[in-house]
């Protein structure tokens, strides 16, 4: 149960991350014309920042375990 | 290869594939081996969430404003790292409840309430309706253009066509089809399908299977990678403003984040995903894994949407391709047939998976939460008399899946030609979001009433209804556009668009802007100013506190009435068949401990037990009915559920503390109880010690005193005699002597209190040492031995007396029991790996097996020792134990009677004794 509890916190954490990266105004930094690997600046963006999340929810979720 | 003779059979073909899962995974079901009970199948049949929508609107709406469609992948992927909390409590009190839809969910929670389950089940519908609208447009749409091949504009599509030809109709029929086949085969209490969501598994892979295809394709296929799509993308008038398209083209921030919270609850609320992540869940702990597997599916889905989008814009320059249909048009265009096919399939699947599992959700809440509650409402149908109901409810599901679909066709018929995909999936979304409020509100705000969610649900639907559903009929002609633009009759402040002159934002978001407030404002309000009633507070409390209380035990405090077990197993079996209900209530009684129902109080918690068993068949609301009407209960007061429950919960507080120490308690009594036996059993022996010591001494001392007295009182013995007298008298003194010593040392070595000269010693040197002490022994008996010693051995750690002591006991008792002139005794010495081992073999007459142990207990001899005279002082076995034992070794006998005895011991190569340092050693 307490395990449990602390795993739930971490994935809030995660949430928040999440809210925080896919929102104004982290987003509009990367809302310009520039590109990252010849892939325009706010795709690369959302996308690696999805990827990341999942990641992290990857990470929070096995490790316990 | 592309017409409809091929593209019909080879659909037909995939969904009988379907079936051909679905079926296997029923009878693996049946036969208790399951293949969906893992997290992997959870997470992919979780994909049913993209459809259509996904497949082909995704492309459509990236290329028009660029990012515009994550929001819809994004939110889920946020609302996943919450489900660890909220899923899992959603699905704990749905197992508890034996809850089977979103409708029976949120009425349960509002004390079971009919009406609220009516409203969830029409708001579900009707919410519901134009998002099947949207799977029927596609389907037909996608056929349409690809049986057109290899032409690709889509001049003359929009043209309605009559009812029959039309291929959306068909399609709704067959899709009806085949959910009453897939769906409702046979009532399940649980409302589970496992062969189903199998098949929902095996969609979702094929759909990502055909999309991830076609992005393979349009992106090395047709043009050199994503660098290549994106720099000639910047070179195109249109696509180079998507560059950077956020609070331009994709629309504000605001927008942004609203769409996010929005896919946020529909990843919860749609009657689909509940039906799918709560109902079909086997087992709580797959949501783990579920957590990041199921973004990462999404996240899949959607790579290669920007790259076919902007690939399809520059492929078709000037021709009217309509985006929506990228996913196909673009390997047509290419001449790619088979992947043109593929990807026909990939829609279909996901428009069949979302279809089917959608109308079973909505047809369970549509039979058990709406006609069920009103027919049995109606006294003059009798209907709560019948026999045997499983075949009403069986029709009144198929019934429903007919009328869902249908409507879907007809919204597809009225209002679907006006929008794009992404748009009318949208509406559905802010329908199923007016559940939010009423759901996260019931399981974490005890104080929410049932006015409340029924204030805030009306309230949020209304609004909804007036600002996207009406638009939607007005913008297809069905209601006059100035409703719209003027307001409904020219009231400007009521435009639907911009309802109180709220202007500037997209519909979806002034929707939910309004929605929510309506719907949020009322049941807080509402809920603030009623009170609950009895039902309401204890299903509040079971809500709640799902994770502290253990169900069953509220219940039997929350119900005062009386039943009868017949009459309650009557109803059962009514719903349930007889067998299955006469096999639940005899698990229950035996779960309480009874043992046959008979034996069991018709009490709150068979009442519970019932209602609950019924639930899962019926829904919560009308097993509420249904039982009811079967037993006379009577009514509790608001004040006595309240003492009730807040009793419960100090009862509950005071006996988790009272537990706790009552078992601490416990722990203290039976270390108690084992020391005081174990006290007793010593002081047991030591009696048993002292008088058995007291009988062996008593021996000796009785022949030297009767000795003693011949010697005195008859002075005129022989010298021959007389010899004779006094050797016995010594013999037996010495016999004396040797027990006090040996019993001394036992003594000494129980109390720990023996001296132990440890030291490394060659065990060699200990035999020979042994077998010289006993070379007199063994020569007078004329008794052979030999020793067997290897040329070398590593030493041991050890006393070298007291090894020296326990071998010549060994070889003195081999010595005496073997046959004279005849005997044999063999000594050997042998290295383990961590051992050395010495046994001392002779071919004496053995040891019996019982009496294996007994001979290393004190004073105790194999044989009878009334009858026979004894061969020794009973101490020299234990006393050799003790030693062996002290040193970290064993010492065990290995015997066939009557072909010689092994004893052997086992030692520890020179480390320090497993026992520790010897104690003034």
């Amino acid at each position: 149960m307490f395990r449990s509890v602390i795993k739930g916190q971490r994935l809030l954490a995660v949430f928040l991350l999440g809210v925080l990266l896919f929102n104004y105004p982290l987003l509009a930094l990367f809302n310009r014309a520039a590109e990252a690997f010849g892939i325009p600046a706010v795709y690369a963006y959302v996308f690696g920042a999805w990827t990341l999340v999942i990641g992290l929810l990857a990470l929070v979720i096995e490790r316990s375990r | 290869m592309l017409q409809s003779w091929v593209i019909i059979p080879v659909s037909l073909a995939y969904i009988g594939v379907l079936f051909a899962i679905a079926r296997y995974g029923d009878s693996r079901a049946d036969q208790g081996r399951s293949i969906i009970a893992n997290p992997y199948i959870y997470a992919l049949s979780l994909g049913v969430y993209a459809t259509t929508w996904t497949f082909y609107g995704s492309v459509g709406r990236a290329a028009g404003d660029g990012v515009g469609f994550l929001p819809i992948y994004l939110g889920p992927t946020l609302m996943m790292a919450l489900w660890w909390q909220v899923m899992r409590k959603i699905i704990r009190i749905s197992k508890t409840n034996r809850i089977t839809s979103l409708a029976d969910f949120i009425s349960s929670r509002y004390g079971k309430s009919a009406l609220i389950a009516g409203l969830v089940t029409v708001i579900a519908v009707i919410g519901v309706v134009p998002y099947i609208a949207l799977q029927l447009k596609a389907v037909s749409q996608s056929f349409t253009i690809l049986v057109r091949y290899p032409e690709l504009a889509m001049s003359g599509l929009r043209e309605p066509s009559p009812v029959v030809s039309d291929t959306a109709f068909w399609t709704a029929l067959l899709l009806a089809t085949f959910t009453i086949l897939f769906g409702t085969r046979h009532l399940d209490a649980s409302e589970r399908h496992e062969g189903l969501v199998a098949a929902i598994a095996f969609e979702s892979l094929v759909k990502l299977v055909a999309f991830l295809a076609v992005g393979l394709f349009v992106t090395y296929g047709i043009y050199d990678g994503l660098a290549d799509i994106f720099s000639r993308a910047a070179a195109h008038a249109r696509l180079a403003n998507l560059f950077a398209p956020l609070g331009g083209a994709a629309g504000s921030y605001a927008s942004w984040a609203w769409l996010t919270a929005l896919s946020m609850l529909a990843i919860m609320f749609l009657p689909r995903q509940f039906q799918i992540a709560v109902v079909e869940n086997v087992d709580e702990n797959h949501l783990g894994k579920a957590i990041w597997l199921f973004p990462l599916y999404m996240l899949a889905m959607n790579v290669f949407v920007v790259p076919i989008a902007f690939g399809g814009v520059m492929h078709f320059p000037g021709l009217a391709v309509d985006p929506d249909a990228f996913v196909l048009t673009l390997p047509m265009g290419e001449k790619q047939e088979a992947l043109a096919l593929l990807v026909f399939i990939g829609g279909l699947s996901a428009a069949t998976g979302m279809v089917i599992v959608e109308t079973i959700a909505l047809s369970t809440m549509v039979c058990n939460d709406l006609v069920m509650p009103v027919l049995l409402r109606m006294k003059w149908t009798r209907i709560a008399e019948r026999e045997n109901l499983t075949g009403l409810l069986l029709g009144i599901r198929r019934g429903a899946i007919v009328a869902v679909v249908m409507l879907g066709y007809l919204y597809f018929r009225l209002a679907g030609e006006a929008y794009a995909l992404v748009a009318i999936g949208l509406i559905s979304f802010a329908a199923v979001a007016q559940f939010a409020p009423a759901t996260f509100g019931g399981i974490y705000w005890k104080g929410a009433t049932r006015a409340g969610a029924l204030a805030g649900l009306s309230a949020g639907f209304a609004v909804w209804l007036y600002t996207l559903l009406l638009p939607s009929f007005a913008k297809s002609g069905w209601l006059p556009i100035g409703f719209l633009e003027q307001g409904p009759f020219g009231i400007a402040i009521l435009k639907p668009y911009a309802l109180f002159g709220l202007e500037g934002l997209n519909d979806i978001t002034h929707a939910m802007l309004w929605s929510g407030i309506a719907n949020v404002g009322a049941y807080v309000v509402v809920s603030v100013l009623t009170r609950q009633d009895a039902a309401e507070q204890a299903q509040a409390a079971r809500f709640v506190d799902v994770f502290r209380r253990a169900g069953e035990e509220l219940d039997v405090h929350l119900w005062k009435g009386t039943a009868s077990l017949p009459d309650l197993m009557a109803l059962l079996g009514r719903f349930l068949g007889p067998e299955r209900a006469q096999a639940a209530v005899a698990d229950y009684a035996r779960r309480r401990g009874f043992a046959s129902p008979a034996a069991m109080p018709a009490d709150a918690g068979l009442v519970q037990f019932a209602e609950t068993a019924l639930a899962g068949a019926i829904g919560g609301a009308s097993a509420r009915i249904m039982v009811a009407s079967t037993v006379k209960e009577d009514v509790l007061s608001i004040d006595e559920v309240r003492s009730m429950l807040d009793e419960a919960s100090q009862v509950i507080a005071y006996s988790h503390e009272l537990r706790q120490k009552s078992q601490a308690l416990m722990t203290a009594t039976t270390e108690l109880r084992a020391a005081n036996e174990r006290l007793q059993e010593l002081d047991r022996l030591k009696d048993d010690f002292i008088s058995t010591v007291t009988h062996e001494l008593r021996t000796p001392l009785t022949s030297i005193r009767a000795f003693s007295e011949i010697l005195r009182d008859n002075p005129g013995l022989d010298a021959a005699e007389r010899e004779k007298f006094l050797g016995i008298i010594i013999q037996e003194s010495e016999r004396l002597t040797r027990l006090i010593n040996q019993v001394l040392d036992l003594a000494k070595l129980e109390s720990g209190r023996a001296e132990w000269q440890m030291q490394e010693i060659d065990p060699r040197m200990v035999i020979e040492d042994s077998i010289d002490a006993t070379g007199q022994l063994f020569r007078a008996r004329n008794v052979g031995l030999e020793a067997r010693l290897p040329a070398s051995v590593p030493p041991i750690h050890g006393d070298r007396d007291r090894l020296v002591q326990v071998l010549i006991n060994l070889l003195s008792n081999a010595a005496k029991f073997v046959q004279p002139d005849s005997g044999r005794v063999i000594v050997a010495l042998s290295a383990g790996p961590d051992t050395l081992r010495v046994a001392v073999t002779d071919n004496g007459p053995g040891v019996r097996a019982e009496d294996r142990e007994i001979i290393f207990e004190k004073f105790r001899q194999a044989g009878d020792t009334m009858t026979e005279k004894p061969q020794g002082t009973g101490l020299g076995l234990p006393i050799s134990r003790q030693i062996v034992e002290h040193f970290g070794g064993r010492l065990w006998v290995e015997s066939a009677p009557g072909e010689g005895a092994t004893f052997a011991f086992d030692l520890p190569r020179a480390k320090a004794p497993a026992v520790g340092p010897a104690p003034g050693g």
